[in-house]
């Protein structure tokens, strides 16, 4: 049965496994077919976001501040917020504007929806959809931000179809740029036509090309978007996305479009669970190829099981990531001795509770907690292995514990945006990277140890 | 807008260098909303300035976001204590924003001592700490009473200016730490260097320099310095200051407080740093200093000047862009690629003065742009036009450069290698030869 905790420190966050809202919701909008992003408060939002994001995808971020000041904060920020649409604009003439709300913002009582409407700029600006999304730092964490977002730009672009497609939405999180392609891949495989929303295969993996534009390629469009109510089903990788904040039941509720609700498909049963829905959905068998490479898995995991069954494991991020960690490395004999998460939801303990107790595992589950706190079960619990993102960086420099990357931000590696995790193959690649990284780490002791233990002694 | 692309509001800021008219550049404003500025915020600016200081505790008042995205991002060394590494935040939540976040910052303070037990905490107040009006100064006293030691306030809201206010605040933070007055006595001899954050090791080289010269280092500020070493600080007979957009407001008041005489330096380069070491010593003015220093300054030209020439050679011709945050390091680059052969043909920081775009309009060619608190749009357009070839900038600028096929040159916080002193400009010509001489570029044509 595993144990939940929160942090060790009741009024204290030391190291934060967390971001703020407005994070997440520039993530979701980096999906979307050339879109910018105004986030309304103090300039330095923006470019932490900015920053953050860019040094993940290793790709431009062009983000915009209202840039409030004192006298912004003193008698509201309308003038800068209206100013600042404008010359988004100018300089970027984007087809969707998300403006994004801050702590600051949001103190101080700004209603971005009110002021976008009665102060006539949406009207002003013809042709570009401006769509709110109220994201205040305190109120939660990216993951939040990011479904809120989500849903804000689904609900914005809904309406009652005249008649139903035959397309389905999948509606995603915590991918990249490779696992998306490695989606549309998998979908093209079965023959169905699909909405992937947020879509950033392109638009935060652009190819070099002569004469840069800012202007990248890719993102789901607004057609796709509109269309979205119209889709025979939605499968939505949030199995652990509050039921509030999921765009997928919003569709469901109000289009009537049945949801199915996945945990990303990261290990064979995640992988599973999606394939089977696609061939629920469309009646239709899963593709020779695809079974192929679930029978390369399976062989996969035989050859390295031994190896895997000495991994102790870290596992922390997003609820819905370190959802579809742990089973990967539960089916492969790794034990997960924390699974933690900086957002203050996590209901891993109930969805994960059959697997871990089939398998006798007792994990510590962490929820809004810090690095400090995992770092000290880490340690106290022997364990050998980190997985998630870059700043689990500090643990591994302190206690020496490897660390295996996958998540966001990705910052003391390159390449974060070409890394693939989901489906079998991009499972095996990530299971592979975890088995190679525990051998490395026994051979690299093996000598001394064994001198150490049974010649000097 | 008009057609070549620029906002009206923007065009202020920028300047086209032309021979015999003077300049005039407005700076030091707020940014323009929707410009996508490259600027950070005051809390940003107080942070670079206190974070290096190594045993001190740095708790940011407000919620997450502030303290996630400044966690352990620079490269600042220590050569004792490591908690200046950590990010502490009270994480406020909605509850604590509509009934204020006095008491849950002083229970953080409480908790934060019971575990780390530091001489000093610094405080930063983040933007929704000056709205909802917690009253950190008097958290902050009660605190040092009650634990009986240093907490200090940094009044860093995000909003209350750019990040030159930040760079005060954080001062402002120091000179509460070591006091009103003087109350030491002078080291003769001895002196401080301001400005220095001890990146990839950069102050431990001048601080080299200085011991081979005889001079007494007393404290660098604010790079690998802790609670002590900054009460040292009001001892010494002399401050020296480098990156004089963060540290000159201190060392003005250090002037006012300790009557501490200051100068600037620039360490960045070879003729800087010749320049600069000759400064100290004859500011000293003892003989025997002055001599060992010219013999420091023989045998680093003997070692640097032909590794120099050979870079050179390999670069030279190259036309480069520069965007950094100071106008000291963008004054210093110019210099630096003249060296080497590279002229300078776009050039703008985040934070420079109006003094600071008078001398870089005096030591740039006709036609150079020079642009105040830019953005991607303006770089790019006017890389182009110049036709740059090489950008040296942060991290944001970085995949801009890359896109569009550039060269470039990491002259940001987060670097692993020194740009100060000799051994810095023979890594800057090195990372110039890497970047502009790497086979990619003729992949890409």
């Amino acid at each position: 049965m595993a144990k939940s905790k929160s942090r060790n420190l009741v009024n204290l966050n030391v190291n934060p496994c967390k971001m703020c809202m407005p994070m997440g919701a520039a993530l979701a909008f980096e999906g979307v077919e050339d879109s910018m992003v105004l986030i309304h408060g103090s300039q330095g939002c923006s470019t932490y976001i900015r920053r953050h994001i860019a040094t993940h995808f290793n790709e431009p971020i062009d983000i915009a501040s209202s840039s409030l000041s004192e006298q912004g904060t003193v008698y509201g920020g309308a003038a800068n917020l209206v100013q600042g649409l404008k010359n988004v604009a100018a300089i970027y003439s984007p087809k969707v504007i998300g403006v994004l709300t801050t702590c600051l913002a949001e103190t101080i009582g700004e209603d971005i929806t009110h002021i976008i409407k009665e102060s006539g700029v949406a009207s002003e600006l013809k042709g570009i959809d401006i769509i709110p999304v109220p994201t205040p730092g305190y109120a939660a964490s990216e993951y939040n931000g990011y479904f809120v977002a989500l849903k804000k730009i689904v609900a914005f672009y809904a309406r009652e179809p005249k008649v139903k497609t035959n397309h389905i939405n999948v509606i995603v999180t915590d991918l990249t740029p490779a696992d998306i392609r490695e989606l549309k891949r998998i979908l093209s495989l079965f023959e169905v036509e699909y909405t992937i929303f947020p879509d950033i295969s392109e638009t935060l993996d652009a190819p070099y090309k002569k004469g840069f534009d800012i202007k990248t390629e890719g993102g789901t469009t607004k057609s796709q978007l509109r269309r979205m109510s119209a889709a025979i089903a939605t499968i939505e990788f949030g199995w652990m996305t509050p039921l509030g904040l999921s765009p997928g039941r919003y569709l469901e509720e109000t289009f009537d479009v049945p949801l199915y609700s996945c945990p990303l498909p990261i290990g064979l049963n995640g992988t599973d669970l999606f394939l089977e829905a696609i061939s629920k959905i469309y009646d239709k068998q899963i593709p020779v190829e695809l079974k192929k490479a679930r029978g390369r898995m399976l062989d996969a995991m035989i050859d390295s099981h031994k190896l895997n069954r000495e991994g102790r494991a870290v596992i922390y991020g997003n609820p819905e990531l370190i959802y579809a960690v742990s089973n990967l490395c539960i089916e492969n004999g790794i034990e997960p001795v924390v699974i933690a998460t900086g957002t203050d939801t996590n209901p891993l303990v109930e969805q994960l509770d059959q697997q871990l107790s089939r398998y006798r595992y007792n994990p510590i589950i962490l929820k809004d907690c810090d690095f400090e706190s995992i770092q000290e079960i880490a340690v106290e619990q022997k364990t050998n292995l980190l997985i998630g993102n870059s700043d689990g960086k500090f643990i591994k420099e302190k206690e020496d514990i490897p660390l295996v990357r996958i998540g966001f931000p990705i910052h003391d590696n390159i390449g974060a945006s070409r890394q693939l995790y989901i489906g079998y193959e991009g499972s095996l690649r990530f299971l592979d990277l975890i088995t190679n990284t525990l051998i490395d780490k026994k051979h690299e002791a093996y000598r001394d140890k064994m001198y150490n233990k049974y010649f000097v002694n | 807008m008009e057609k070549n692309g620029l906002l009206e509001g923007r065009k202020k800021f920028i300047m086209h260098k032309e021979n015999e008219v003077p300049i005039t550049i407005s700076c030091d404003e707020n940014s323009l909303s929707g410009a996508v500025s490259q600027r950070a915020c005051v809390y940003c600016g107080a942070r670079v300035v206190l974070n290096p200081i190594t045993d001190a505790i740095h708790l940011v008042h407000g919620p997450i976001g502030c303290a996630s995205y400044t966690w352990d991002i620079r490269g600042s060394l220590s050569s004792d204590s490591q908690l200046y590494r950590n990010s502490f935040s009270t994480d406020l939540r909605e509850k604590d924003i509509v009934f204020g976040g006095e008491k849950k910052l002083a229970s953080a303070i409480t908790e934060a001592y019971a575990e780390y037990h530091p001489k000093v905490i610094f405080v930063y107040a983040t933007c929704v700490v000056g709205v909802i009006g917690d009253d950190i100064d008097a958290v902050c006293k009660n605190a040092e009473k009650e634990l009986g030691i240093r907490v200090l306030p940094v009044k860093s809201p995000g909003f209350s200016g750019n990040k030159r206010s930040g760079y005060k605040a954080g001062c402002n933070a120091i000179l509460q730490l070591m006091g009103e007055t003087k109350i030491v006595e002078t080291i003769p001899g001895s002196i401080n260097y301001l400005g220095d954050f001890n990146l990839a090791a950069e102050a431990w080289i001048i601080k080299s320099y200085l011991n081979e010269m005889g001079v007494k280092l007393l404290t660098v500020l604010t790079g690998d310095s802790n609670y002590e070493s900054l009460l040292q600080a009001p001892r010494a007979e002399l401050n020296i200051v480098q990156c004089a957009g963060s540290m000159t407001y201190l060392a003005k008041q250090m002037q006012s407080a300790y009557q501490i005489p200051f100068d600037k330096v620039r360490f960045l380069g070879v003729d800087e740093t010749v320049i600069a070491l000759r400064k100290i010593a004859n500011l000293l003015g003892d003989t025997d200093i002055i001599k060992r220093t010219e013999k420091l300054i023989e045998r680093k030209l003997t070692e640097v000047t032909e590794v120099l020439k050979q870079y050179r050679e390999r670069v030279q011709g190259h036309k480069a862009a520069i965007y950094v945050g100071g106008g000291f390091k963008a004054i210093a680059l110019i210099k630096q690629f003249n060296n080497l052969g590279i002229d300078t043909v776009v050039i703008g920081t985040q934070t420079g003065d109006q003094e600071e775009y008078e001398m870089i309009r005096s030591l740039t060619k006709e036609g150079t742009v020079i642009l105040d608190d830019t953005n991607p749009n303006e770089l790019q357009k006017f890389m182009l036009e110049k036709g740059a070839d090489i950008l040296v900038g942060g991290v944001k600028e970085r995949p801009l450069a890359y896109k569009l096929g550039l060269a470039f040159i990491d002259h940001n916080h987060e670097r692993k290698h020194a740009l100060s002193g000799f051994e810095g400009a023979i890594n800057f010509a090195k990372e110039v030869d890497l970047t502009v001489n790497s086979p990619v570029w003729d992949y890409i044509n």
